[in-house]
């Protein structure tokens, strides 16, 4: 995986958010086990400490777990990734809408900007 | 778990010059910390007094409990910023010489580390450019499975690719009993790799923390926060 780390926030919260994007794009899929804590962060060029608080806080919200013999892996909960995926681009959605709003765009505005823009594409 | 170094009203003068003023510090194992600071700040100082090269003026400083001496000398893994490997020796004959030295030593890593950076072992240390003396030189001293590595400006003389080869190296050796102490200028560079930050200026412990703990109260990169403070 790519992984692009900017240096003024915490490492590990940005950590947190890549591999979230690698489970939402499908770069993770589902059940699927993941590399060792090593592997990942010296693959991100990061410290294993950071790497291990990241991966703790995914396991905390479920979005990974532990099988105690054989490492960690991706949920297989379906609906779980569906909830993250939605989660995300609402995210998305809200920080577009504060941009047009800092643009002086009003919600008519912007709805009838995106749909024009839409048609023009297809 | 006890702390791999403590410091205690540590203080070095030489002759007028105040290098470390009443330091306190304990640093804890299983941790990468930068030892960061402007020129002349005291880093080198610190290092040398770690490695009982330097004794102190007053004040006391354990490495896992002992003053710095023999036991400890086995247990810290040292990289000076000068090297000081003779000239004659061939690449190869530097590893025999640490193997005879450091009973840690590991020279399948050693060789294994230098054929990774495509460098001959038969090479004659004389033959080699600053950077690669360098490298030979890291590679030594990261083939040690030592408790404490104190590594006094790494990256300093090598590339890009090199530093992240190293950076990489650091990061793979890295096990939980062992602490990495890197004193640099090149912030922007390790910061990623960094548990904690050691800032001191004049002489003096500026600060001791997190990077992450940092970003987050401060918003800002480590590398943004040391031009701030030590703005000239």
């Amino acid at each position: 995986m790519q992984w692009e780390l900017n240096s003024d926030r915490p490492v590990y919260v940005q950590l947190i958010e890549q591999i979230q994007a690698g489970i939402i794009s499908g770069y993770y899929k589902p059940g699927d086990k993941l590399p060792s804590v090593r592997d990942l962060a010296a693959e991100a060029t990061v410290n294993p400490n950071t790497m291990q608080k990241a991966l703790s806080e995914l396991e905390r919200t479920g979005l990974i777990y532990t099988n105690r013999t054989s490492g960690r892996y991706i949920t297989s909960d379906e609906v779980m990734i569906k909830k993250l995926k939605g989660q995300s681009a609402k995210d998305q959605i809200m920080e577009f809408l504060d941009k047009m709003k800092l643009l002086g765009f009003n919600s008519e505005e912007i709805i009838a900007l995106i749909k024009e823009i839409m048609n023009n594409t297809e | 778990m006890s702390a791999i170094l403590e410091c205690n009203s540590l203080t070095k003068k030489y002759a007028s010059l105040t290098a470390l003023n009443n330091i306190n510090l304990s640093l804890e194992r299983g941790r990468i910390i930068g030892l960061l600071g402007p020129n002349g700040s005291g880093k080198t100082t610190l290092i040398k007094l770690i490695n009982g090269l330097l004794v102190p003026t007053s004040g006391t400083l354990k490495i896992a409990g002992n003053l710095p001496g023999t036991a400890t000398k086995k247990v810290v893994s040292y990289l000076p910023e000068k090297t000081y490997l003779p000239d004659w020796m061939k690449v190869s004959e530097t590893i025999d010489f640490f193997k005879d030295f450091y009973e840690d030593f590991d020279e399948k890593k050693a060789y294994e580390m230098l054929d990774r950076l495509h460098l001959d072992p038969q090479k004659r240390m004389k033959t080699l450019s600053k950077g690669t003396k360098e490298k030979v030189q890291l590679i030594l001293v990261m083939s040690r499975k030592a408790d404490l590595y104190c590594l006094d400006e790494p990256i300093g003389g090598v590339d890009p690719a090199a530093r992240d080869y190293i950076l990489n190296t650091i990061i793979s050796n890295y096990n939980e009993n062992a602490t990495v102490l890197i004193s640099t200028h090149l912030i922007a560079d390790i910061e990623n790799v960094l548990d904690e930050v050691v800032f001191i200026k004049e002489g003096s412990l500026m600060l001791h923390a997190s990077v992450d703990d940092i970003r987050t109260k401060e918003g800002k990169s480590i590398d943004t926060l040391f031009r701030e403070v030590f703005k000239c």
